[in-house]
């Protein structure tokens, strides 16, 4: 266990000790709020920060196993591609945006954003989450154990949103769709490996209509490609 | 023998205006399309040099030295880009363009010293082994980003906007979708992309500045961070940029290329270059950073004059990017019966986003795109770059400048009233600048 002391060392120092780090466990200490603290971490290390951070917190995670015992400001574990980042307290905006792979736990709530351009993480989160969350998410689940803010999963494409509690409303393309077992499955697996405790037939899923993937343009004059602008 | 000289011709319902008005009632879907604007516009030819006389002393014009480097990203960076010439290659995806078209922009920007840039689609394995300075963009949609490939770029190019769509995202339509394409930016094949206009996880310049600061910790301050702006308010968002920390700023104007945007977007939106570069040159010198902070110039660059009237009015660099896919083989007239087959012509073909270029660069076709051989395509960019620098070069040292760098707006004169005072140089054979008085010119 290698202790490092924000409150003595500088977030050069203490992000360049855990992104060289090829193996070990790590307790950070004092962290206050720090930004983009434990972002590019790349290897298969622990690393514990006992206090709140600021944005960008773990960000583009690879491998590493975070656990922030406190709240996160925006964008908490950012584009993280594997490994898995779990906060005990609330997550601001935008956490796990744009992630490509691992698994995400917000034990508190999540504010707005969450899990927007997602693309292959899997977030859960013990509370509720803000509005525009799953925004043009891509792929991926968003487990909700809570409630969800309007327009939840605008614009997504493949990614899956479950939902325990209410929807405050969905967004553009955004319908309800059927659980079926795979889905209880995948939950019951999911949020055994989050560390929460829920009766999955509780959930309901949100995904894409898919309506919005193409544009469906009309057709009044089948010769309408002879009068397309001469400048191509 | 009949003609139709009694006809009218209405300048508001030109036959361009009826034909479009005719398009959507047949589709009922706006207009996509790819290059730049199309419309007339001040620009850089409405600027010329004065070149050196009795009070100016020129140096000769081929042997004489003439420095056409640049280093971009000291401010902050441990490892700042080294260029060999002031012009760089501008993003462009994988994606929008063929593999061999962007394996050829890596050959001919390596070939003279300069950078390419990535785009809205990821770093592909082949483009950084061709480019021997790659530039990653950082862009809204996150498509195919990662760290791995942040910390194997030179820099880092945060795209905020670009000029041919100030506040508006990317597009790429279903049919450049392949197998691939969908694989690195995790859509479904065949899908109508639509990229997020706003990034996911910042929004305003205080986010930025933290943002920043996140992609300086994972690439352990050794890149140059670039922000890029579409040209509609360039002194504030210059100045919004530099405060961000931004090691360089590109301002793309509104001619700037695209591969598919609303036509509507391209020609509506945005300001020109030439009046861009003054108002991004005027928020750097009063923050004290020009120079110290590099300014990318890019959006309807053409020629070495366009490079060296950019660097007179404060740019440090220039960014092409319409041009050096028409250096590669775009609009070659030897295609121009298969662009006529396609209801186009060679010189007014712009639809990049149909995906069935003849000249293989803005298709994902397997069978059009191995047309494109990105050796001699490559070969064609490598020399159209040194013309450009070699024109700049006779420019300057017309101007009596032993490097491209010290060219200054002194050297500079407008050939009409919009561009004396977009550029803020006198309009030619007189000392006014509209909107400045004689106060404010002597203080400059």
């Amino acid at each position: 266990m290698t202790g490092l002391d924000l409150s003595t060392e500088s977030l050069r120092d203490v992000n360049a000790a855990l992104q060289a780090a090829e193996s070990g466990e790590f307790v950070i200490t004092h962290p206050q709020g720090a930004h983009a603290l434990a972002c590019g971490l790349n290897d298969s290390i622990e690393v514990k920060i006992e206090g709140p951070v600021g944005y960008y917190c773990a960000g583009m995670n690879q491998l590493a196993t975070v656990l922030v015992d406190g709240n996160a400001g925006t964008g908490l574990a950012e584009n993280i591609m594997s490994g898995s980042v779990t906060i005990t307290g609330n997550a601001g905006q935008s956490a796990a945006a744009t992630g490509h792979g691992g698994l995400v736990v917000i034990q508190g709530n999540a504010s707005a954003r969450c899990g927007i351009s997602m693309k292959g993480v899997d977030i859960v989160v013990g509370g509720n989450v803000g509005h525009m969350s799953a925004f043009m998410a891509q792929a991926g689940n968003l487990v909700v154990l809570g409630d969800a803010g309007d327009d939840l999963g605008d614009s997504i494409y493949e990614a899956r949103l479950f939902v325990r509690g209410s929807v405050a409303s969905l967004g553009a393309d955004c319908i309800e769709k059927e659980i079926r077992p795979e889905h209880l499955e995948f939950l019951t697996t999911c949020l055994t490996e989050a560390g929460m405790n829920a009766d999955v037939s509780d959930f309901r899923r949100y995904g894409s209509a898919r309506t919005l993937y193409n544009f469906q343009p009309d057709d009044v004059d089948a010769a309408s490609a002879s009068n397309e602008r001469s400048d191509g | 023998m009949s003609n139709d000289w009694h006809l009218q011709k209405s300048h508001t319902f030109s036959p361009e205006v009826m034909a479009e008005i005719q398009r959507a009632a047949n589709t009922g879907v706006y207009s996509i399309r790819g290059f730049g604007a199309k419309r007339q516009l001040p620009n850089f030819d409405d600027l010329v040099f004065l070149g050196a006389s009795m009070s100016r002393y020129p140096l000769e014009g081929y042997r004489e030295s003439c420095g056409t480097d640049v280093v971009l990203g000291a401010r902050n960076a441990s490892e700042p880009i080294h260029l060999d010439i002031p012009v760089t290659i501008a993003g462009m995806s994988f994606g929008s363009l063929s593999a061999n078209a962007k394996e050829a922009l890596g050959r001919g920007a390596s070939a003279v010293g300069t950078s390419t840039t990535t785009g809205d689609g990821g770093m592909t394995d082949e483009e950084r082994s061709h480019s021997t300075k790659l530039v990653y963009q950082y862009l809204p949609s996150r498509y195919g980003m990662n760290p791995d490939d942040l910390r194997r770029a030179d820099a880092i190019e945060v795209v905020v906007g670009q000029g041919a769509k100030p506040g508006g995202g990317g597009m790429l339509m279903g049919q450049k979708i392949d197998a691939r394409v969908a694989s690195m930016r995790t859509l479904p094949e065949g899908v109508d992309q639509r990229s997020a206009c706003r990034h996911p996880d910042w929004t305003g310049p205080d986010d930025l500045e933290i943002k920043i600061i996140e992609l300086r910790e994972i690439t352990g301050w050794r890149k140059p961070i670039y922000v890029k702006i579409g040209a509609a308010r360039p002194y504030y968002d210059t100045a919004l940029a530099v405060k961000a920390g931004a090691d360089v700023v590109v301002v793309d104007g509104m001619q700037g290329g695209t591969a598919a945007t609303q036509d509507v977007f391209i020609e509506h939106v945005g300001i020109p270059t030439l009046a861009a570069v003054p108002e991004a040159v005027r928020a750097l010198k009063e923050l004290g950073m020009h120079r110290t902070v590099q300014l990318i110039v890019a959006g309807g660059i053409r020629s070495g004059a366009d490079v060296a009237k950019a660097l007179a009015l404060g740019a440090d660099a220039v960014s092409i990017g319409t041009a050096a896919l028409v250096a590669i083989g775009d609009n070659d007239p030897a295609l121009d019966e298969e662009y006529r087959a396609l209801g186009s012509a060679a010189g007014y073909w712009d639809q990049y986003q149909a995906g069935n270029d003849p000249a293989g660069i803005t298709t994902q076709d397997p069978v059009l795109a191995s047309r494109l051989d990105p050796e001699l395509a490559g070969r064609r960019l490598a020399n159209y770059l040194k013309v450009l620098t070699l024109e700049a070069q006779t420019l300057a040292r017309a101007c009596g400048k032993s490097h491209v760098h010290n060219l200054e707006p002194q050297d500079l004169a407008a050939l009409t009233v919009e561009a004396a005072a977009m550029a803020g140089v006198p309009l030619a054979g007189t000392t006014w600048i509209p909107g400045k008085d004689e106060t404010d010119r002597e203080s400059d």
